[in-house]
């Protein structure tokens, strides 16, 4: 190597006080980062990756400690020196920059005087000279209008920009390792591709070594030379991304790399053969045209919805989705594909345009009271969140049972309880689950709940808000099947919306591409994506991070 | 300041509804005050039916209601029996006093209040977390009365230390010429010193019994806001800059936890100022509470009215400075 050695971890341990007793969330990791080099620590939730990064930088919560192990930091042990030794390296040295920007930023302090807080900690200078230190790092991070976003308050600025001060505070002292963790959770595609290229820009410019810790392959992938995957506190793999996604040597990691989707990745191909429970039934009959004349499933005219005073969220939407179609509705934030979704399942009311369902009109009934309406048990949603759209008072079983007391009809008894034990068999939740609480299950299991529920009164048309937004890619990728599966088997149709492309392209036979409310481009999704129109669809298809050793080899 | 005056607007009818609901509960109360006021127990029917026409008790009591608020609409809040002086006299000579005594109560509470909750939230189950605790516990306990009576006990009658428990002065001393009503100020603008120390020795043990009764409500908001912001993102951020600890914890951390502080001090300045009778009675404080309990009990109408209608302006402002306040505490906020 002939960069000289920046960061060393020897057999790391950090160990968790907690209500349960002591949980070790780091066990034993050892790696190494050179002078400038940029390293990608991929996991999922529980890995420890995280918590590795606090470690560095000594931000770990009061209950967490690091039991045994050392970190050396240019040849220094630096467990062992003092806090107020540690916070000249803090910033100065290395920096941290968090996943949710808005929250990292003081609410009530403008974001001028907090990058020249950060600068004066270290720096013995005049006031006015750190600040004008600091609108020189507004500038380096490309904010526009630089002189009057010095006083504005981080409330005032979008998720990216927040995310770009962030940044601005973490090279203000010039650190020699920055760890970037999950930067760019939360932020669209298009923000992320420009926040990540202004990161490591800045990494490569000023020399600083990069830690990214993120769950995206994909993205680790496009930004690192050299990845490390861990699983459970552990280091499992260690290799170039190109390596590590053509031949990924553990079985841990070999379960990542198929579960991420990519761009010519297949929903069987998700969850490697020997791991897959029951067989997806990919071949079912082809289903019998539907007769000459019969309206489509779903008919959507010139939706516009105008929120109070405000410009159009949606405008002359159109739509139509046929019995047992999977469409898709990709956008950034803010394009109005999740009204669209409450508009379509009835949560809220369009101001102007029609629905219809089988040919009835539906736009029309008050979205208050759709509840009474026939319809409503065919038009049913699952939710992006499976913590919050659980009620935590209701077990796993009435959960599923809601709907089949209030639109099915049933009433308490063995009738019941059959059905929702049929559901969680059908959704592969097992039915000693069913007495949990939300709490006391997984984020993979509630979405299963989520997703029973919303089956349980066998609707013909399942409106799905970004499912799997919010759990991991291993995790998602059982869903996905799943979800894949249940509609072959009861001809339902989806409206999937969602803002990762690669899941769209799986999922979806036709996708429609929002943005600022109003329709872009709309077609057959893989002819769409691999050959987008309008610039709008190919900057989004742009962004996407791939892991796909065939493209990155061309560049290289 | 337009929002700030709307906001005033709107907050009258509010007013107006004190005002009514007052008169008609002192109609209501037992206790005739013609009784009250005649010459002695053994007035004639007679006399007392004179008194009730000079005070006008024998109209029907919507009438009564018209007259009245004609009266304070004109700004005319009536005479009060006792004193025999007009209403808004006496309440003008008296609110300064109790205002100052409640100023510089809460003033005190503050002080003591926000450190010791900063110190207990930046060690949270260590012994001065649970030594904040019991403080606060004690201070909420023990009645303002009691609290008074004792602080009068030890630092006047054993230690000698503070002057005799009796009003804002002393009788002999010669008073500032008025022009705030504030002693302190008063004595300030009139250059005299030693008149202001011994206002201020007057002021520190009934300032003090009450605000070892507010402390708690104000120790304990901070304690948990101060929590709350100090395991924020934005102090790790914070500290992950390597910012020196005192901005940490003053600007990052406890410039965002006072803000629910202002509130509950607004509240806690608002039952202070009213419920102060007590202390208002064992230090002799010449304040409009005990103005008022004293009117109360002779059933003199008009000053319990004019401080009831006080106390609901008081409130209506207090709450208005505590908007305004934190609307410059917290950029998020516009007043609406």
């Amino acid at each position: 190597m002939t960069k000289s050695l920046l960061l060393a971890l020897s057999d790391l341990h950090v160990t968790f006080s907690t209500r349960r007793g002591l949980v070790e969330a780091v066990r034993g990791v050892t790696l190494s980062l050179g002078e400038g080099e940029m390293l990608g620590l991929v996991g999922e939730s529980g890995s420890g990756k995280s918590v590795t990064g606090f470690a560095i930088t000594r931000l770990l919560d009061a209950a967490g400690r690091i039991t045994a192990g050392d970190i050396r930091f240019r040849g220094q042990d630096i467990t062992r020196i003092s806090g107020s030794d540690f916070r000249h390296l803090h910033g100065a040295a290395m920096a941290m920059i968090f996943q949710n920007p808005r929250a990292a930023l003081n609410p009530i302090r403008a974001v001028g005087d907090q990058i020249a807080d950060a600068i004066t900690a270290h720096k013995r200078m005049r006031r006015d000279e750190a600040r004008a230190q600091a609108l020189g790092l507004l500038r380096a991070v490309q904010i526009r209008d630089p002189e009057k976003r010095m006083a504005a308050y981080p409330h005032e600025l979008s998720g990216g920009m927040c995310q770009r001060v962030m940044i601005a505070m973490a090279i203000s002292c010039n650190p020699a390792l920055l760890i970037a963790d999950e930067p760019t959770t939360g932020l669209d595609v298009t923000t992320q591709k420009v926040v990540m290229d202004l990161l490591t820009g800045i990494a490569a410019e000023r020399g600083m070594a990069t830690i990214l810790i993120t769950h995206d392959l994909g993205l680790a992938a496009r930004y690192c030379r050299r990845v490390v995957v861990m699983e459970q506190g552990r280091l499992v793999e260690e290799a170039e991304p190109k390596t590590l996604f053509r031949a990924p040597q553990h079985p841990y990691t070999r379960r990542l790399v198929a579960a991420s989707p990519t761009a010519s990745s297949r929903i069987v191909d998700l969850v490697p053969n020997e791991e897959r429970g029951r067989p997806v039934a990919m071949h079912v009959p082809p289903k019998p045209q539907p007769a000459p004349g019969t309206p489509p499933l779903l008919e959507v005219q010139k939706l516009t919805k105008r929120f109070d005073q405000g410009t159009a969220a949606v405008a002359n939407f159109s739509m139509t989705i046929s019995a047992g179609e999977s469409v898709g509705l990709v956008g950034e934030s803010g394009s109005g594909k999740s009204t669209t979704s409450r508009i379509i399942c009835r949560l809220i009311d369009p101001s102007e345009g029609e629905i219809a369902f089988e040919g009835q009109s539906i736009g029309h009934i008050p979205a208050r009271d759709f509840h009474r309406s026939l319809f409503r048990k065919d038009i049913q949603i699952v939710f992006q969140d499976p913590n919050d759209s659980l009620n935590p008072r209701f077990t796993a079983f009435d959960c599923i049972a809601h709907p089949l007391l209030r639109l099915g009809g049933m009433r308490p008894g063995d009738a019941l309880r059959q059905r929702v034990e049929e559901c969680a068999q059908r959704v592969g939740l097992g039915i000693e689950l069913l007495t949990r609480f939300p709490h006391q299950l997984s984020g993979g299991q509630k979405a299963r709940v989520g997703i029973a529920r919303a089956i349980a009164c066998r609707p013909r048309l399942l409106v799905l808000d970004e499912p799997t937004a919010a759990l991991d890619v291993s995790v998602q990728a059982v869903v996905l099947q799943l979800l894949d599966r249940l509609r072959r088997e009861d001809d339902l149709a989806f409206l999937f919306v969602s803002h990762d492309l690669n899941v769209v392209r799986m999922m979806c036979d036709r996708t429609i591409v929002l943005q600022n409310g109003h329709i872009v481009e709309q077609g057959e999704s893989r002819a769409m994506f691999d050959n987008p129109k309008t610039a709008y669809t190919r900057e989004l298809v742009e962004a996407v991070p791939h892991i796909e050793p065939k493209l990155a080899a061309t560049v290289s | 300041m337009i929002r700030a005056g709307r906001r005033f607007l709107s907050s009258l009818p509010a007013l107006f509804g004190v005002l009514v609901f007052t008169f008609l509960l002192m109609r209501v109360l037992p206790g005739d005050p013609a009784v009250f006021f005649a010459s002695g127990p053994n007035a004639g029917k007679e006399e007392i039916e004179v008194i009730r026409k000079q005070m006008g008790l024998n109209k029907p009591v919507p009438e009564q209601l018209m007259l009245y608020l004609y009266d304070v609409g004109s700004g005319n809040l009536g005479r009060s029996m006792m004193t025999g002086q007009l209403v808004t006299k006496d309440l003008r000579e008296r609110l300064p006093a109790s205002l100052e005594l409640t100023l510089t109560a809460l003033l005190i509470a503050l002080l003591s209040a926000v450190p010791l909750g900063v110190l207990a939230a930046l060690r949270p189950g260590s012994i001065i977390d649970h030594g904040v605790r019991f403080f606060c516990a004690l201070g909420v306990c023990v009645p303002t009365f009691v609290s008074g009576l004792l602080l009068i006990y030890v630092f006047y009658y054993l230690l000698g230390l503070a002057p005799d428990p009796t009003g804002r002065v002393d009788i002999f001393a010669s008073l500032p010429p008025r022009q705030t009503g504030f002693l302190l100020i008063d004595f300030l603008l009139a250059g005299d010193f030693d008149g202001w120390w011994a206002a201020f020795r007057q002021l520190i043990l009934p300032a003090l019994s009450m605000a070892l009764f507010v402390v708690a409500p104000l120790a304990r908001i901070t304690r948990a806001s101060m929590l709350v912001s100090l395991g924020s993102d934005f102090v790790r951020t914070a500290r992950s800059l390597g910012l020196p600890w005192w901005q940490v914890v003053v600007t990052y951390a406890l410039r965002n936890a006072i803000l629910p502080v202002i509130t509950i001090a607004g509240i806690v300045f608002s039952t202070m100022l009213g419920a102060n009778v007590l202390v208002e009675k064992v230090f002799s404080w010449p304040g409009v509470a005990s103005y008022a309990l004293d009117a109360l009990l002779s059933s003199d109408y008009a000053p319990v009215q004019g401080f009831v209608l006080l106390m609901a302006t008081v409130f209506v402002i207090v709450n208005l400075l505590v908007d305004i306040l934190y609307g410059i505490a917290d950029p998020r906020v516009t007043i609406g």
